[in-house]
């Protein structure tokens, strides 16, 4: 078990970031983290690979697919505003923060198995085919979602510059 | 240069910074001559840092108490303390229900378990001996298929088929012949993506329920299903929900109610 604490304990800062950004819900966030965690020491001996990053998202994030599932069909309110400030830390500067939660809503606006590869991929640092591990998906699936996550992301924030005044003056010919 | 053309999965793993060094090469000489590509990269590459930025926060808060895991790994590994009263209560406890019992059975015990009940328990005894494995889980692995059906019907006396599970998303992985108290059984292991093995057993039925019903049996995190056929028992056990499993049950049995 003394491994285990050494390999796993690196790694809760992380599990807790993925969790919260998934679950966009500070306390639900850590109860999943726990959970997960409670998992791994009870299954610590089963586990497969040598490392045990992917082994250990792939606990969590099936736990938090499952609460996703099981809270979309009674559904906590949550004002957003107030949720972001509980959330998520607060950004070094104001402009920052603004560029920063923008870029965070439009994540959360995300579906779950875009969100999902975005986070594990570029966040979380888990190579393509971890990634695909985690999920349970093939490895060209995570890179179509990838594809499409970031194409997205794109889009919003041109489309956001797009609706300012500046844009709405230009003469149609 | 490899010549080989750029792919989109090129262009992500530029951004991801997981590409081999001479392909990194290839790529950035292709964006040199290809703006919008090179556009569009620096538009994900600009999402990915800031993304990084906004979430890094999180993981430099310190860890809540809840997350504490060298006591969660302690208290898994030292029984929780108990109370000397409520050690004196469970020993009068004790004392009395084995005077009770001792005197009241008299005779054998364990009554021994026979037909699927029987079937059930020795499946989820091979399943917790030979499904954490890492050495050998299997005797005889999946491309010793034929070998394995052969040496089957020889020590069960009866053919026993493979079923096919890739529908659920369960590879064959192999499997040996075990011993169980009523003679010889099939073992048949399978595994998905997430590494989970399920396991398969069968044997001839002795006496009792040579035709069964499927009844779920297990407790807790390991399921199972068995019932039995023409004279052969099964149970299929797992670490699934029984939701979960009772369907691949089901399709197991449905192939091999075709093969008999």
């Amino acid at each position: 078990m003394n491994d285990m604490l050494r390999q796993i304990e690196p790694l809760i800062p992380a599990l807790r970031r993925y969790a919260r950004t998934l679950l966009r819900d500070r306390a639900g966030a850590d109860d999943l983290v726990q959970d997960c965690l409670e998992r791994a020491v009870n299954h610590w001996s089963q586990r497969r690979d040598d490392d045990p990053r992917a082994w250990i998202f792939t606990i969590l994030h099936n736990l938090a697919i499952t609460r996703l599932r099981s809270s979309a069909s009674r559904p906590r309110h949550i004002a957003i505003d107030d949720a972001q400030e509980e959330t998520f830390a607060r950004a070094p500067s104001q402009e920052d923060g603004l560029r920063y939660r923008e870029l965070l809503e439009a994540v959360a606006r995300l579906p779950e198995d875009q969100k999902s590869v975005l986070l594990l991929a570029t966040v979380e640092g888990l190579s393509y085919a971890e990634t695909a591990g985690v999920l349970g998906v093939p490895i060209g699936t995570v890179m179509s979602r990838l594809s499409r996550a970031r194409e997205r992301l794109l889009k919003e924030r041109d489309g956001d510059r797009g609706a300012q005044p500046v844009a709405q003056l230009r003469r149609v010919k | 240069m490899s010549g080989r053309p750029i792919t989109e999965e090129d262009l992500h793993g530029f951004v991801d910074g997981v590409l081999a060094p001479d392909r990194i090469v290839e790529v950035q000489a292709y964006l040199d001559t290809h703006p919008d590509a090179a556009q569009r990269i620096a538009g994900y590459a600009g999402q990915r840092s800031m993304l990084r930025a906004a979430l890094a926060p999180i993981a430099e808060e310190p860890l809540p108490p809840n997350l504490d895991l060298a006591r969660m790994i302690a208290q898994r590994s030292r029984p929780r303390p108990i109370s000397r009263r409520a050690l004196a209560a469970a020993a009068v406890v004790l004392l009395a229900l084995g005077i009770a019992g001792g005197w009241t059975l008299r005779g054998p015990i364990l009554a021994p378990q026979e037909g699927i009940a029987a079937v059930a328990q020795e499946a989820a005894d091979n399943y917790a001996v030979y499904a954490p494995d890492k050495q050998r889980p299997v005797e005889l692995r999946a491309a010793d298929r034929a070998e394995l059906v052969a040496w089957t019907a020889q020590r069960l006396g009866r053919p026993v088929a493979v079923p096919d599970l890739a529908a659920s998303g369960y590879r064959f992985m192999g499997g040996r012949i075990v011993s169980t108290a009523h003679g010889p059984a099939a073992l048949f292991m399978y595994d998905n993506d997430r590494g989970t093995r399920l396991v398969m057993l069968a044997r001839v039925m002795q006496g009792a329920d040579q035709n069964a019903s499927m009844t779920p049996h297990g407790s807790g995190s390991i399921n199972g299903f068995a019932w039995a056929d023409n004279g052969l028992g099964y149970s299929v056990v797992g670490p699934a929900a029984p939701d979960a499993l009772h369907p691949i049950a089901n399709d197991v049995r449905r192939q091999l109610s075709r093969n008999i």
